[in-house]
């Protein structure tokens, strides 16, 4: 038995030596080249809705004060957060994106999502987490995509994937008519999410001319062409002003 | 070898099917569902639930998980059948079976899912219903999953649908959308039996809320058997089948007095008429979208007074201002008619009213059922449920009530998501030129209307019936009584007789014998 073990083993490397061996080298699915930026917010801050927890005293403990909405959120330093920013176009058709390290986890806490606005390669894990244990339902509202609508009425984690690119899911909760999130779905990892201090990286960008598109979920969506080459790093800022 | 020319034989088929499918689609579909399948047609704007709109691909009743496509199966159900509690009717009797699969090809042209290889339609399987579906453990056990698995958040605690989450509910078109009265499984969308309800529950109903609970077996939340039992729980808040349509309420003589109180415990014993109701789309401005199906009535008179029992369903004890916006956005979506713009939400009583002709008539002429006219009353007890009171009144037409100075006496009762209404009145009054004097072994027509403040219903935005009757039995003779209980004493006593002559009979050899 262990004889027929080890000449499978050796069989095995053989054949991937030789898969390795004939296979043409792949393109860089990398490259060091870099664009980064921030989005900057002109304008009076939007007041949020207030969100009324009474119906779910659980979520409502979790907070100090009265909860808001996330529709707008401008930093302390005046830019603009949950803005997806992305490669739209530009990649070479040979490219080939790496696989994905692992699943993006959409939490449901305090009856919010977290993060509001997330991004996700297609074929790659949405782990969907349920840390309130009271009933959440989630509803990707795709188009592109086939949508789907599951419940989870206690703490636990279900798994979800996106076959096409789709830019962007809306995920909503039925239970709570004020939970919302956006999904980026792209065949590629360069994507980004501006955060608290508003700025956003694309790294790892093969050389080539891009379309950088940055999307917010109710100021809509600019674009900016950025050309980098080798191990560049260039700038691309990004404005939206109140409406 | 065969798969080639079997290959283009199917292309052509399906090709033949869309072609004369489109013909059958243009000629009994596009009116509702639109020109492009878009759930657009003339028609549409009148509808709560909107026609479906094809071009996605979505669709509520399936044997798919969440998010699938459905079968040919799934569609050719819903053709063949129709989606009860909608506009849409079935269509089994009106079309030939190759119009129907010709139909449902063509349905399928509107989404590109349907023509996309990468997606795989595979009905789910699923188990047989466990047995004592019936009994009170099972339905012990779905109770517990109804609470665990949160379904009181959209359908309410006792499931009429008026859960705190049910006033925020959309559908994937941003359309008002009703969590579903449970009470009323005949207008389940996907059918009513134990069956149906644990498949919507296994695939959801895409485009709408209502999730898919699947996974939660996969997790081991709970077994396929507790799914079963909560379908078993669900299926038992309604009435075993459809309720029949009858023309006649009887209302019983009782001894004593009859009772004021909706909770009394003498309506138990008291048999329920279903009167179905239709919005009022006769007279401007019209109503396209009645939020009341139907009344339950019940009927007892004592001999000098009539008390009128009537229940229904209705989400909201208007005015309930947690309904405003979605009252709004029922406005904004159900199209009226020419005679005004958009109305306006407002902070509207829920209403029932009880019409009756002002005299009982001779023949079988009766005022008109829509309130009368203004040369030929009718007369009517209005109850609002703010203020809380009943009037008397004459309707002429419509738009014009007069209020009488007698008014019935009137108790009403709201909880999880039900009315119940007890109206009392004498049966002879004083103003026999407008009051109808209700006489023992008439036919006594009778007529209902209901509104749901907060869903717009206000004026001649309200659910109507047709003309019905009510009949006050006369009391029973005691001889209806006595008789049975005669006969059996004396066959009891015929028997004995029998059963003693025969046994001494038999007595008189047994003692030979020993």
């Amino acid at each position: 038995m262990r004889k027929l073990g080890a000449v499978a083993a050796t069989g095995a490397v053989l054949a991937l030596a030789l898969a390795a061996w004939t296979r043409q080298p792949p393109l860089p699915a990398q490259g060091g080249a870099k664009v980064t930026g921030k989005i900057k917010f002109v304008g009076t801050k939007p007041a949020m809705p207030k969100i009324d927890m009474t119906e779910e005293p659980k979520c409502k403990a979790k907070y100090q004060s009265v909860p808001t909405e996330e529709i707008v959120v401008v930093n302390a330093n005046g830019t603009l957060a949950d803005v997806f920013v992305y490669v739209k176009s530009g990649l070479p058709a040979s490219y080939q994106a790496p696989a994905a390290a692992g699943p993006v986890t959409l939490d449901q806490d305090g009856c919010r999502y977290h993060p509001h606005v997330l991004g996700i390669q297609v074929g790659q894990p949405l782990a969907i987490k349920n840390s309130d244990g009271i009933l959440h339902n989630i509803k990707a509202k795709a188009k592109a995509n086939r949508p789907f609508n599951i419940s989870q009425p206690t703490v636990m984690t279900s798994s979800k994937t996106f076959d096409k690119p789709e830019v962007m899911v809306a995920l909503e909760c039925n239970v709570h008519g004020w939970m919302h999130a956006w999904l980026g779905v792209l065949p590629h990892p360069f994507f980004s999410v501006s955060g608290a201090d508003g700025s956003f990286t694309l790294a790892g960008l093969p050389p080539g001319t891009y379309t950088i598109e940055a999307w917010h979920e109710k100021y809509g969506t600019q674009t900016a062409t950025v050309t980098v080459a080798g191990s560049e790093a260039k700038t691309a800022d990004f404005s939206f002003a109140a409406k | 070898m065969i798969a080639g020319p079997m290959l283009a034989l199917a292309v052509f088929l399906s090709a033949q099917d869309t072609t004369a499918g489109k013909s059958v689609y243009v000629k009994w579909c596009a009116g509702c569902h639109g020109d492009g399948g878009a759930g657009d047609g003339a028609a549409a704007a009148h509808m709560l639930p909107r026609p479906r709109n094809f071009s996605s691909g979505l669709y509520k009743i399936r044997t798919t998980a969440s998010g699938q496509l459905p079968t040919d199966a799934d569609l050719l159900r819903a053709i063949d059948q129709g989606l009860p509690g909608s506009a849409m009717p079935g269509w089994k009797t009106r079309l030939s079976d190759a119009e129907r699969r010709n139909v449902m090809a063509y349905i399928k042209t509107f989404s590109s899912f349907f023509a996309d290889t990468s997606q795989h339609v595979v009905p789910l399987k699923f188990s047989s219903p466990p047995g004592s579906g019936t009994s009170d453990k099972a339905i012990a056990v779905g109770r517990q999953f109804y609470d665990s698995i949160g379904c009181r958040k959209c359908h309410g605690d006792q499931g009429r649908g008026d859960g705190p989450s049910a006033p925020t509910l959309k559908d994937d078109a941003d359309f008002p959308i009703f969590a579903a009265d449970l009470h009323q499984s005949w207008r389940f969308r996907g059918g009513g039996s134990v069956e149906d309800i644990y498949r919507r529950l296994r695939t959801g109903l895409d485009g709408t809320p209502m999730p898919s609970f699947a996974d939660l077996i996969d997790q081991k939340f709970l077994t396929d058997e507790e799914l079963w039992r909560l379908a078993q729980y669900v299926r038992s808040l309604s009435p075993e089948a459809q309720p029949e349509v009858r023309d006649v309420v009887h209302a019983p003589q009782i001894t004593g007095t009859v009772p004021v109180s909706p909770d009394d415990s003498a309506w138990a014993r008291v048999a329920r008429y279903w009167f179905p109701l239709v919005g009022q789309v006769i007279h401007k401005a019209r109503w396209f979208a009645p939020a009341v199906s139907g009344v339950w009535v019940q009927a007892l008179h004592d001999g000098t007074t009539l008390a009128l029992r009537v229940s229904w369903d209705d989400r909201t004890e208007s005015p309930d201002t947690a309904w405003l916006k979605f009252e709004q956005r029922i406005l904004e979506t159900v199209a009226g008619d020419d005679s005004a713009g958009s109305p306006k939400a407002e902070p509207w009583p829920d209403q029932l009213a009880v019409q009756f002709p002002r005299h009982l008539p001779q023949g079988m002429e009766r005022p008109y059922f829509l309130m009368g006219t203004a040369t030929d009353p009718v007369y009517q007890w209005r109850w609002t449920s703010r203020p809380r009171r009943a009037v008397a009144g004459l309707g002429r037409g419509i738009e014009r009530f007069d209020t009488l100075p007698g008014a019935p006496a009137g108790e009403a009762v709201y909880t999880h998501g039900e009315w119940r209404l007890v109206l009392t009145r004498a049966l002879a009054t004083s103003d026999t030129a407008n009051e109808v004097q209700l006489e023992a072994g008439r036919a006594i027509p009778m007529a209902l209307f209901a509104w749901d403040g907060s869903s717009g219903e206000h004026g001649s935005r309200t659910a109507v019936s047709t003309w019905y009757f009510l009949a006050l039995d006369r009391p029973t003779p005691p001889s209806v009584f006595i008789s049975p209980v005669l006969a059996m004493l004396v066959t009891l006593g015929l028997g004995l007789v029998v059963v003693r002559r025969a046994q001494r009979r038999g007595a008189v050899p047994s003692h030979r014998n020993v």
